[in-house]
């Protein structure tokens, strides 16, 4: 049964009308029209839909969005700040950090959520705070590189 | 018909353009145009199906290829800004579309650097051509005497600037790809072979709609599919009306045969709709996924085949060799990180759909034949994906797509596989086995060489026939395949590049238990696997270092060039304690490009644990245009072998994969990842060669051969399972 749910996303109050199981990645995707947060694997493994989450970086897919109705939610679009881009967008730019690119937006969240914490992290440590997100392409060697320029 | 579409499109495009003229394209090939001319050029010789001038000055190039993450949009973009001497601003890519752009078959194989980015090098230089001829009309100056940049021509005195759109007064340029085609001399390239950053990346990082995934119609509903339990299982009931109570937003159960489909208006409700209606199905025992993993190579063997001699050379005496070896690697998947996904819509008797495919135009004539209706109905629109590495589920979904929305017209349908569904029924590269032999003379140099590879098909792409899109097999009016696919597949680099006088190669041909088709490189990561861990079984019984045993056995200077750069980049390496360095040569296809992999690995015997620390590559492929996107491909490409090679087999367990999500197919992670670092052997003036999977065959091997070096055992069946047997 649908019903009205309000969420906050990138500073604004959103209401949607949504099944309240439904899982927060396909309101952000479907009903906010976001892009950034891609369906990679719905159970948590791929990292491909991460969002912040109160500033840590969460998959999205498995959440639902009446369990997150007072956190506030930051997508990849929600980064930047006055037109700016976020300095870990900027890096992965510099380093050309990406094939394909649909992991590229939880590498990104994952970045951030980890400089948040760590601001200048060892290769070891974005290693291990990269470790929920998967790559296929094998970019991992210019995104460890992103992170890092993005901490310096 | 291209000339109908194009104009359809340039109605709704919103950029207003100053007035065309396409000629017809021909597609056959055009007698009297020379050899040299790239292929897709003699398929295709108009300019203007290749270069669209704007009203706003910007340049519009046209490619038949996709963008799977390799870059082409902006390799294709520098070679077009290179000729018409315009910025990269100024020139935008138009991607595989059989409304707008060049049937230019499957982006696969390498290709898009050899085959579109030299047709649009032709196309755009004789644009130019075609534009100062215009402008020396209009100015009364001859040719020789104007320069042209940024969209204008001057004299070469900087004196009468007119731009490209006053040039052709709201006409688009006519006339043919000629020969002679004056190309601009390499030695004054400003964008070609140069590192030009990739637009779309930014596009990425902004979370602009870059990908299908992003598509939104008004109105778009979405479909799912329900599987059955097993290959070939077929369909005896379900209950459409129990999945209408059960699940709101449910509009319409699809129904074809075996083929069942539901649709609704809201992503979530279909995917429990999707659950529910599953749920009430019911299937016939099928043919079960045979119990074989375990010993699979055993299995192989035992399989029916067809042979074939690929290479004979000299005399093989004598089946006695003084040493053989057995190599074995299993089924892998592509595993794209973004499950396949297209939208469709029927509407006023016309299919449109958008699909993420290597090869739209192909995909056109199988969804035709499935469906049973004139190609020239359907429209298919590429958009990239998430990287498929091969024929992953993206044709298979856009059929699927196709008869959903054939059902319920009038409105998108978008349909989005599972992580499930696309690990558990895309076509896996094919499992193969390896025997070789040989013997060394008394110099340490090979003298008889002979193997035979088992292998099912490398690729069963649809290729225009219905009976390779997964739900061609299940609808009523059943396709099924009869075709054994492109068998030269599995003998890619089956052949040694090494000079060995007495040799022979034999290619067994089987049908597998799993559904197969085109991984990465095909072929040649099995057989440069087996073949280059051989080459450093080889140099060690005959106590050469393993450069030195390679090097002594070709006789490509090029090939020599590549493995001795390779020997440069870790020469200051010194391997430490349970650390050993591998190194590997492959010249993909025997006719692209060369590349040479090194890897160094620890292996901690008392901890168990194996470790790849780093790989290097050396790479010629030849002319380069973009030197970071050959950077890019090949570290990527040696990850992405390294997973293979230390992780990946599809699993099945005598009733179905086994194999269905991260947790039951692992990839490498980046704690597991290995530092990489890539040379590119300059050769701008040497034509280009396809790189794309050139550092797949050769990254396997050099792990292997790295892991021997370390702790003195031979991995021989992949993946490498040093501390579980």
């Amino acid at each position: 049964m649908k019903k009205a749910i309000s969420i906050h996303v990138n500073g604004t109050t959103h209401t949607v009308n949504v099944d309240p199981s439904t899982p927060l990645l396909y309101v952000l995707r479907n009903q906010l029209e976001l892009n950034g947060p891609k369906y990679g694997c719905g159970l948590q493994q791929c990292g491909a839909c991460m969002v912040l989450i109160d500033g840590k970086a969460q998959p999205s897919c498995m959440y639902p969005v009446s369990a997150v109705k007072e956190q506030k939610i930051t997508t990849l679009e929600g980064l930047g700040k006055e037109g700016k881009l976020h300095p870990v967008q900027e890096a992965f730019v510099s380093e050309q950090a990406a094939q394909c690119g649909y992991c590229l937006n939880g590498m990104v969240m994952s970045a951030v959520s980890l400089l948040s914490d760590n601001p200048h992290p060892d290769d070891d440590e974005i290693r291990e705070g990269l470790h929920r997100n998967l790559c296929r392409c094998g970019t991992h060697s210019r995104i460890i590189k992103a992170v890092k320029r993005a901490s310096l | 018909m291209l000339k109908t579409n194009r104009r359809e499109f340039l109605k709704t495009s919103g950029c207003l353009v100053i007035g065309f003229s396409i000629g017809n394209i021909s597609s056959g090939q055009n007698s009297f145009i020379p050899q040299e001319l790239p292929q897709s050029i003699r398929r295709y010789p108009d300019i203007n199906a290749w270069i669209e001038v704007l009203a706003n000055g910007k340049v519009r190039v046209f490619t038949g290829k996709a963008e799977l993450g390799q870059g082409i949009r902006t390799a294709i973009a520098q070679v077009a800004a290179e000729e018409l001497e315009l910025s990269m601003e100024n020139v935008e890519v138009v991607l595989a579309d059989t409304l707008r752009t060049p049937n230019e078959g499957y982006t696969v194989g390498s290709g898009s650097i050899e085959q579109s980015a030299m047709a649009v090098r032709y196309a755009s230089a004789a644009a130019k051509m075609k534009l100062l001829e215009l402008a020396s009309d209009k100015l009364k100056v001859p040719v020789d005497e104007l320069v042209t940049t940024n969209g204008k021509v001057y004299t070469k005195n900087g004196r009468n600037p007119i731009t490209f759109s006053e040039i052709l007064d709201g006409k688009q340029i006519s006339g043919q790809v000629k020969e002679p085609v004056k190309l601009k001399a390499k030695s004054e390239y400003r964008l070609s072979g140069k590192p030009v950053p990739r637009e779309d990346i930014g596009w990425m990082v902004r979370a602009h709609q870059n990908y299908l995934h992003d598509l939104r119609f008004p109105g778009m509903v979405h479909a799912r599919v329900v599987r059955p339990p097993v290959y070939g299982a077929k369909l005896k009931t379900f209950d459409a009306g129990y999945v209408k109570k059960k699940v709101p937003g449910v509009l319409k159960t699809v129904n074809d045969g075996n083929f069942l489909a539901v649709i609704a208006t809201d992503e979530y409700e279909a995917m429990r709709a999707q659950k529910v209606l599953g749920q009430s199905a019911t299937w016939t025992e099928a043919a079960k996924v045979p119990a074989t993993e375990k010993d699979l190579k055993e299995y192989i063997l035992k399989l029916p085949v067809e042979t074939d001699r690929v290479q004979e050379k000299g005399k093989i005496t004598s089946e006695e060799f003084t040493h053989t070896a057995t190599y074995f690697k299993p089924y892998i998947m592509h595993g794209s990180t973004g499950p396949s996904c297209s939208v469709a819509i029927w509407h006023n008797e016309k299919l449109h759909i958008w699909s993420h495919s290597q090869g739209i135009y192909p995909l056109r004539e199988a969804i035709a034949q499935m469906l049973q209706m004139p190609a020239d109905k359907i429209e298919i629109t590429g958009v990239p994906g998430s990287g498929c590495y091969g024929h992953n589920g993206a044709d298979d979904v856009a059929a699927e797509a196709a008869i959903i929305a054939m059902a319920y017209p009038g409105k998108h349908v978008r349909l989005q596989w599972s992580r499930e569904e696309e690990h558990g029924w895309e076509p896996y590269g094919s499992a193969m086995v390896v025997k070789v032999g040989a013997t060394l003379d008394a110099t340490g140099k090979i003298l008889y060489w002979k193997y035979d590879l088992w292998s099912d098909s490398h690729s069963s792409r649809p290729g225009g026939r219905a009976e390779n899109l997964l739900p061609a097999r299940y609808i009523k009016k059943m396709f099924t395949s009869s075709s054994k696919g492109y068998i030269g597949g599995a003998t890619r680099n089956s052949e040694p590049y090494y000079s060995i006088p007495n040799q022979q190669v034999n290619a067994n041909f089987f049908r597998g238990p799993l559904r197969v088709s085109a991984l990465r490189s095909l072929g040649a990561y099995g057989n440069i696997f087996a073949l280059e861990s051989f080459m450093d079984e080889l140099a060690d019984n005959a106590k050469k270092d393993p450069f030195d045993f390679r090097l002594m056995h070709l006789t490509d200077q090029r090939a020599k060039d590549v493995v001795q750069k390779l020997g440069e980049m870790v020469s200051n390496v010194k391997p430490g304690d349970g650390e050993g360095l591998g190194i590997a040569f492959s010249r993909y296809k025997n006719s692209a490009s060369y590349c040479t992999v090194a890897a160094l690995v620890h292996v901690d015997t008392t901890a168990k644990t194996l470790r790849l620390k780093k790989m290097w590559s050396a790479i010629d492929a030849g002319e380069v245009i973009n030197t970071d996107g050959l950077k890019n491909q090949t570290e990527g490409g040696m990850i992405q072998a390294a997973s293979w090679t230390l992780k990946e087999h599809v699993k099945f367990d005598g009733t179905n994969i086994s194999s269905t999500d991260w947790g039951t197919y692992p990839i490498l992670r980046f704690s597991e990842t290995p530092e990489v670092e890539v040379e590119i052997i300059p050769r701008q003036n040497e034509e280009v060669m396809g790189a794309g999977e050139a550092a797949q065959g050769p990254a396997g091997a050099a792990i292997v051969n790295a892991i021997f070096r370390a702790c003195g055992k031979r991995i021989r069946d992949l993946p490498v399972k040093l501390f579980q047997d």
